[in-house]
């Protein structure tokens, strides 16, 4: 951004500025102009440093690269998704392999004690699907050949759903298609009782 | 300097431009009637499509199974919605308005008229091909056609004609651009053609990448069962990702054209001046730049892309944000001086002495003024973490009917209305109800979009679905979906005034009273630009640059390490 600045009056509805460019001169910038561009740099410079800050040190990120799988083989003894679902770590500590397909989650219900982190794996058998739960920061996409990986900490009890979000086909009249596919994450209070509402907040 | 003509030498001399003739104008003028008659009839198809759509989500009424002679889905329906509204109108409206802006600009003839023909046929094959599969619902992969969704061939044929057609069109622009330098070495080339220009090499690196998607993996697979050789398969993850080098720079070829219309015309609608013309030119480079090495920002939820390329495309989407800042506020000191021109006063009263009776100018006002919100969630949006917050929720239909939907269409509304008179020769009918028509648009982009952006960030609704038939629907959704009818209803009357308005502005015999021209808004400072403002080669190559630097690298692993374990499938 080269720029110069000369301090001449033509504001709005002024005259035209006084003062004549050279042929390969800097570009005029009124003054107020300038202002507002140093602003929007600051601004900007804001943002990413925002945006840097929660990434680095608070760990909200978004997925990289992981790991990469044949579609074809995920039914294959040695492959995680073979059998999708949940596993425990550790206590409070779980893992989730989960396959997205036309046209449901595999598994389309996980249950969780209040306070677990979940750390999902995901892919895709056909097509590309996505996924979001409702009220967490775990929204990724599943694309069929590659391991999708988020992780999430449920603090408060209730039925979380997750619903694929990317467009994965829909037979005209079929019961069943993109828009049904979803499934539920179920956080359990510490007395275990299940709250049926919704978390919506 | 001495006068060197001999033919086959380059002539030093400054030879005058050919004189730009009334039969020549006819020309251009035809061709870009023609292109804005097809963006019009596209239009008109793909926003009733929208209507149902927004009429299903809100469970008002599923009109689909009353369509399945025509249209057998919603999800056939909302791949015509977005390939008609956001290829189709869009790229023949912006292909005529620059061939018609783009000569009387420059102020010479195109060097190669039939290069322009050409480019509108090609165009049109391509839409017809496309059109085929798409209506008979052989290609319901929405309009981004993600693999391993295939469709048919004639749909991929029928891209690639249109995308090859626009090309054609700048082509023949480019041509014309470097004629004219050469009859005018020592000239700044005007700033609509140049812009114009910008836009359309803009569109040209964009497109290289889409053009390799369906190229070199969807034709392939998709000709296979056609041509009976083996399908060789591909990865979903590299389509992807040479799908969205396109699919950024794409938003830039909708919006720059609105741009030039702001920065350039409406400030002569309202008696205004440029405030600064170097600084516009500037904004144009920029953009030329920044806006493809930022595809990531649309991949930060996928898989296989590490985080660090996404936070580099996430800086690049910064820095292709910083034009759009200095418009924000460089149009409006050009409109201010308009204002005040017509006796504005005050820090803000002077807004209420724009132009607002003319309503090709209220119409891009509006435009601007939704665009506003719609650049504020854009930066959202390509806040890499914050991204996960609305990443494919109903939070992105609502932000690109603020852009697209409503700064680039409200605008070419705004523009049509000036320009189809123009081109016709008859009268505008009526300026009151054209002023109906943008106004309404507007209050229902702004229901409409402001709904679907809470339904996506507060409630998680997922965008591209027939929600009506979701099992998760919930009734919490019920004051976002009655917002959105409201919104559904001003829109679908003001698209009805808006074909009403140009199908009898075509039709009745109601001649111009006085010419009308172009308006071309004057600079408040006659210096010209400095020339570095006026050369191509930096800007240009430094472009070629950060496309190499940013998608180089990614681009060339995803290559190497693609798998082709994906067949295509059809699943609609």
């Amino acid at each position: 951004m080269s720029e110069h600045e000369h301090e001449t009056q033509h504001s709005t509805g002024g005259e035209p500025g006084a003062e004549a460019h050279e042929e390969n001169g800097w570009l005029h910038v009124e003054k107020w102009e300038g202002v507002w561009i140093r602003v929007a740099v600051a601004m900007t410079v804001v943002f990413i440093a925002a945006i840097t800050v929660a990434a680095m040190s608070f760990g909200i990120t978004v997925p990289g690269a992981t790991a990469r799988i044949n579609p074809m083989t995920l039914n294959d003894p040695e492959s995680p998704f073979a059998n999708p679902g949940i596993r425990e770590l550790a206590p409070g500590k779980y893992e989730v392999y989960m396959v997205a397909q036309t046209w449901n989650f595999v598994p389309d219900r996980i249950e969780v004690p209040v306070g677990s982190e979940v750390t999902f794996y995901l892919t895709a058998r056909d097509v590309i699907h996505g996924i979001k739960i409702a009220n967490t920061n775990v929204n990724m996409m599943a694309l069929p050949g590659q391991v999708s990986v988020l992780r999430a900490k449920f603090d408060k009890p209730g039925v979380y759903n997750y619903i694929c979000h990317e467009y994965c086909g829909y037979v005209a009249n079929a019961p069943i298609g993109h828009h049904t596919m979803y499934g539920q994450l179920i956080v359990t209070a510490p007395d275990n009782t299940t709250e049926t509402v919704q978390v919506t907040q | 300097m001495s006068v060197q003509a001999i033919p086959g030498t380059q002539i030093k001399a400054q030879a005058a431009s050919p004189a730009l003739t009334a039969e020549h104008l006819k020309q251009v003028d035809r061709i870009a009637g023609l292109n804005i008659l097809v963006a019009i009839l596209a239009l008109s198809i793909g926003a009733l499509l929208g209507v149902f759509q927004g009429l299903e989500h809100a469970r008002v009424i599923n009109i689909y199974p009353w369509l399945q002679p025509v249209i057998k889905t919603y999800y056939q329906g909302l791949t015509l919605h977005g390939a008609l509204n956001a290829i189709v109108w869009t790229t023949f409206f912006i292909c005529g308005f620059f061939t018609f802006a783009f000569v009387r600009s420059l102020n010479r003839p195109l060097k190669y008229l039939w290069m322009s023909w050409l480019a509108f046929g090609v165009m049109v094959l391509g839409l017809l091909t496309a059109a085929v599969p798409m209506l008979t619902n052989q290609a319901s992969v929405l309009y981004t056609f993600y693999p391993p969704m295939l469709a048919d061939w004639a749909f991929y044929v029928g891209l690639t004609l249109l995308v090859v057609g626009s090309w054609i069109v700048g082509y023949s622009m480019y041509f014309t651009y470097y004629a004219w330098r050469k009859e005018n070495p020592e000239k700044r080339a005007p700033f609509i053609a140049l812009a114009a220009t910008i836009t359309m090499v803009l569109w040209q690196i964009a497109t290289l990448g889409v053009a390799a998607e369906i190229l070199f993996i969807l034709l392939p697979n998709a000709l296979a069962p056609v041509l009976g050789f083996t399908a060789p398969g591909m990865d979903p993850l590299l389509s992807r990702t040479l799908f969205w080098w396109f699919g950024h720079p794409l938003v830039y070829f909708w919006l720059l054209p609105a741009y030039v219309s702001w920065y350039a015309m409406l400030p002569a609608q309202t008696n205004g001046k440029m405030f600064s013309e170097p600084l516009a030119r500037l904004v144009f480079w920029l953009f030329l730049l920044f806006s493809t090495p930022v595809g990531f920002h649309h991949q930060y939820a996928d898989p296989g892309i590490p985080e660090i390329w996404k936070y580099i495309h996430m800086i690049f989407t910064f820095g292709v944000g910083f034009p759009s800042l200095i418009t924000a506020f460089t149009v409006v000191a050009s409109l201010e001086i308009g204002a005040r021109a017509r006796g504005g006063k005050g820090y803000l009263r002077w807004i209420t002495r724009l132009n607002w009776g003319d309503p090709s100018y209220a119409a891009q006002n509006l435009a601007m003024i939704l665009f506003i919100f719609g650049g504020i969630g854009g930066l959202i949006n390509a806040s890499y973490n914050v991204n996960m917050a609305t990443h494919n929720t109903m939070w992105v239909p609502g932000h690109f009917h603020l852009t697209v939907g409503s700064a680039t269409t409200l605008t070419f509304f705004g523009i049509s209305y000036w320009l189809v008179p123009k081109l016709t020769g008859r009268k505008l009918f009526t300026p009151k109800l054209a002023l109906a028509q943008a106004w309404t648009w507007f209050f229902g982009m702004l229901f409409f979009a402001n709904a679907y952006h809470i339904l996506g960030l507060v409630f998680s609704v997922p965008r591209r679905t027939m929600l009506g038939e979701a099992p998760y629907y919930s009734s919490q959704w019920t004051p976002q979906m009655i917002e959105s009818v409201v919104g559904l209803a001003f829109l679908t009357i003001s698209a009805t005034l808006y074909f009403a308005i140009m199908l009898f502005t075509v039709l009745l015999p109601r001649k111009l009273d006085k010419p009308i021209e172009m308006p071309v808004a004057q600079p408040l400072d006659p210096t010209p630009a400095p020339k570095w403002l006026d050369t191509w080669w930096p800007w240009l190559n430094g472009a070629i640059a950060l496309v190499i630097l940013s998608y180089g690298p990614m681009l060339f692993q995803l290559i190497r390490d693609a798998q082709n374990w994906s067949r295509g499938i059809r699943v609609w």
